[in-house]
């Protein structure tokens, strides 16, 4: 991962509000080809939200996205899921009422023909190519025609990426993806996800599991109250890095941006500042 | 959490089921078969229900409320809804009778008709969706302003002696085989037809069902919830136009009480049908089956002499108990 490449994905001074809330606090982020970053820090930190600003379904304040070096203009989910960026949401964001093959497909379906504004879906095609996508995937759900509330959570969240990655999206963000599993689905998606990797996909995983990122991650990202406070490569062993990002995570250690953002940045004690 | 990928629940009967039973859904099922006990018990009961005359009468009698009711599905569908059904269904007759006694040709005035009544659906979109309006507030508002139009512009009278060409819309009988069957009918069953067809292949008809399942799921798969809200309500402005140019046609007078409480005979054949008031679940046979329901509880109890002052409550009655039927059912296969 040189940093001399070109990010596919750069994300600069994002600043986000929610009314009185201020989200996001100026975040840069890079991404870069083929790489999985791990996007980590406590809750209400922004994570969700600065993603969220990626795929679109949020406008930011004030920022810039460039992808492959270019401005991207992403005003909406739509926008950014034609630019090849995949989001997963951490509340899977499936429609309950519709079939497994209807919630891969939703909102680009298989047309048959067209006639104005009116597009015939061929459900079969769709069908099929979602079998052929969880069967890929290794995803055991016995029909297609399931409706998603039938599933179990474990099944919801494999339809959820499984629809993230069915398109061949060139980045891929998840959000939580681990959190509502058991330690053997949290193996299967974790295989998952480094398994896009080698198909040529660059991924973001949000994940409060630090030995997740430590796992499958090359690069960690730290929040907190809006700001990154941290980017560095993942290293060393599990112990030291847990330590390390959950100092950043906490504000026990804030040293971003100083000359020397390494082993031996500043140790503070924790600013008494409510999340 | 207990979940596990790789741990798939026993397939649900939906999916395990044959083709018929995908067409018709378990819904559908519990309230055709009320209707289909109803309906023998009046065979048996009386000499006059099953006789050809009586079933294209009452064909005939909920042909509109049926076809204003498409429309009302569609909008309860995104888990919207619209009051203004009613209304709006003499509002659009009474346009077609003023084109017609203002000596404009029949396919004028039902032109003209149609879209008095489609631009109100097109005004109730807009209020919900450029100006964030609840449906309700939004079609309550537009319910009384589309009556008050007919009153107004009629200074409350009638509009009688409409042209014979326009009356044999609603009055006419298409002689098929042996039998006569109505014109509002036939539209009724094309319109159905039709309805059923873009709800369960068409890309807009998924994204509504997709919109009232979970609105900010159906928004980030690329989904435009506002153009698609804007539709269903312009269409339910459209379908309710169909339903009140055929009733005035039938009725041979355009009056500005017609269609009076029409919106909760809608409501109703739309819920009994199976449609969930908090979208996303409900299909136009079910609708076509509510409406017809609710048409033979009424001859029902008129052929069983029961007193007609006492009828809205009994329709009252059964508007609950289908709502709680379905409670019971979506309990029930949560469970299983
Ligand atoms: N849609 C929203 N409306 C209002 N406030 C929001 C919204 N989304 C997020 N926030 C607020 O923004 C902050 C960051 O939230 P979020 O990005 O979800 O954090 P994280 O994912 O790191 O836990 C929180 O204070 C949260 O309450
Ligand atoms: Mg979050």
């Amino acid at each position: 991962m040189s940093s001399q490449q070109t990010p596919i994905v750069e994300m600069r001074n994002i600043h986000k509000r929610f009314g009185a809330v201020q989200a996001l606090r100026g975040v840069d982020l890079e991404l870069y080809p083929g790489e999985i970053l791990g996007l980590v820090g406590d809750n209400a930190a922004g994570k969700s939200t600065l993603m969220k600003v990626l795929s679109g379904a949020y406008l930011p304040n004030e920022g810039d996205i460039l992808l492959h070096g270019q401005p991207a203009h992403i005003a909406n989910p739509e926008d950014s899921r034609r630019l090849g960026i995949e989001m997963v949401y951490q509340d899977f964001a499936l429609c309950n009422n519709l079939d497994v093959a209807a919630n891969v497909f939703l909102g680009r379906e298989v047309v048959r023909w067209r006639l104005g504004s009116l597009r015939w879906m061929n459900k079969r095609t769709m069908e099929q190519r979602a079998r052929t996508m969880l069967d890929r995937l290794r995803i055991d759900i016995s029909s297609v025609r399931l409706r998603v509330e039938n599933l179990s959570g474990g099944q919801r969240q494999a339809v959820a990426i499984g629809r993230a990655i069915a398109f061949d999206a060139k980045v891929i963000i998840m959000d939580e993806p681990t959190a509502a599993l058991s330690v053997a689905a949290i193996d299967k998606v974790l295989d998952l996800i480094s398994s896009l990797r080698e198909h040529g996909a660059s991924i973001i995983i949000i994940s409060h599991r630090l030995e997740d990122i430590f796992r499958i991650g090359d690069r960690v990202a730290v929040l907190r109250q809006g700001r990154k406070v941290a980017d560095r490569p993942v290293a060393g062993d599990i112990h030291e890095f847990r330590e390390q990002v959950v100092a950043y995570m906490v504000g026990a250690r804030d040293d971003y941006g100083s000359e020397n953002d390494g082993e031996n940045g500043a140790v503070r004690s924790p600013s008494p500042v409510n999340a | 959490m207990h979940e596990r990928i790789a741990a798939a629940k026993p397939a649900s009967r939906a999916a395990n089921g044959a083709g018929w039973r995908r067409l018709i859904g378990i819904q559908e099922l519990g309230i055709l078969a009320i209707f289909l006990l109803w309906c023998t018990f009046l065979s048996l009961t009386t000499t006059t229900f099953l006789t050809p005359t009586n079933v294209f009468n009452m064909l005939r009698a909920f042909s509109w409320i049926a076809i204003a009711a498409f429309g009302e599905c569609l909008v309860i569908l995104t888990a919207g809804i619209d009051l203004s059904v009613g209304s709006n269904m003499a509002l659009s007759g009474l346009g077609a009778a003023l084109l017609l006694t203002w000596g404009a040709p029949v396919w004028l005035a039902v032109l003209g008709g149609m879209l008095v009544g489609t631009l109100v659906g097109l005004v109730n979109g807009l209020l919900v969706t450029r100006f964030q309006l609840p449906a309700f507030i939004a079609t309550l508002g537009m319910m009384s302003i589309a009556r008050g139009i007919t009153y107004g512009a009629t200074g409350g009278w009638p509009v009688r002696g409409l042209p014979k060409e326009f009356n044999r819309l609603g009055q006419y009988d298409l002689p098929v085989g042996e039998w006569g069957v109505p014109v509002p009918v036939l539209v009724m069953l094309v319109l159905a037809v039709f309805t059923s067809i873009f709800l369960g292949r068409t890309t807009n008809g998924r994204h509504i069902y997709a919109v009232g399942g979970n609105e900010e799921a159906a928004r980030v798969s690329g989904i435009n919830n506002r153009r698609l809200k804007l539709l269903v309500y312009t269409a339910c402005g459209f379908f309710a136009a169909a339903g009140g140019i055929l009733m005035t046609a039938r009725l041979g007078v355009a009056a500005p009480t017609a269609a009076d409480g029409y919106e909760l005979d809608i409501i109703a054949a739309v819920v009994i049908g199976g449609v969930s008031l908090f979208g996303g679940e409900g299909t136009i046979l079910g609708v076509l089956i509510g409406a017809a329901l609710m048409q033979t509880i009424r001859t029902g109890l008129n052929l069983l002499g029961f007193p007609t002052y006492w009828q809205p409550a009994a329709i009252g009655a059964v508007i609950i108990f289908a709502i709680m039927f379905d409670r019971w059912q979506k309990g029930r296969s949560i469970q299983a």
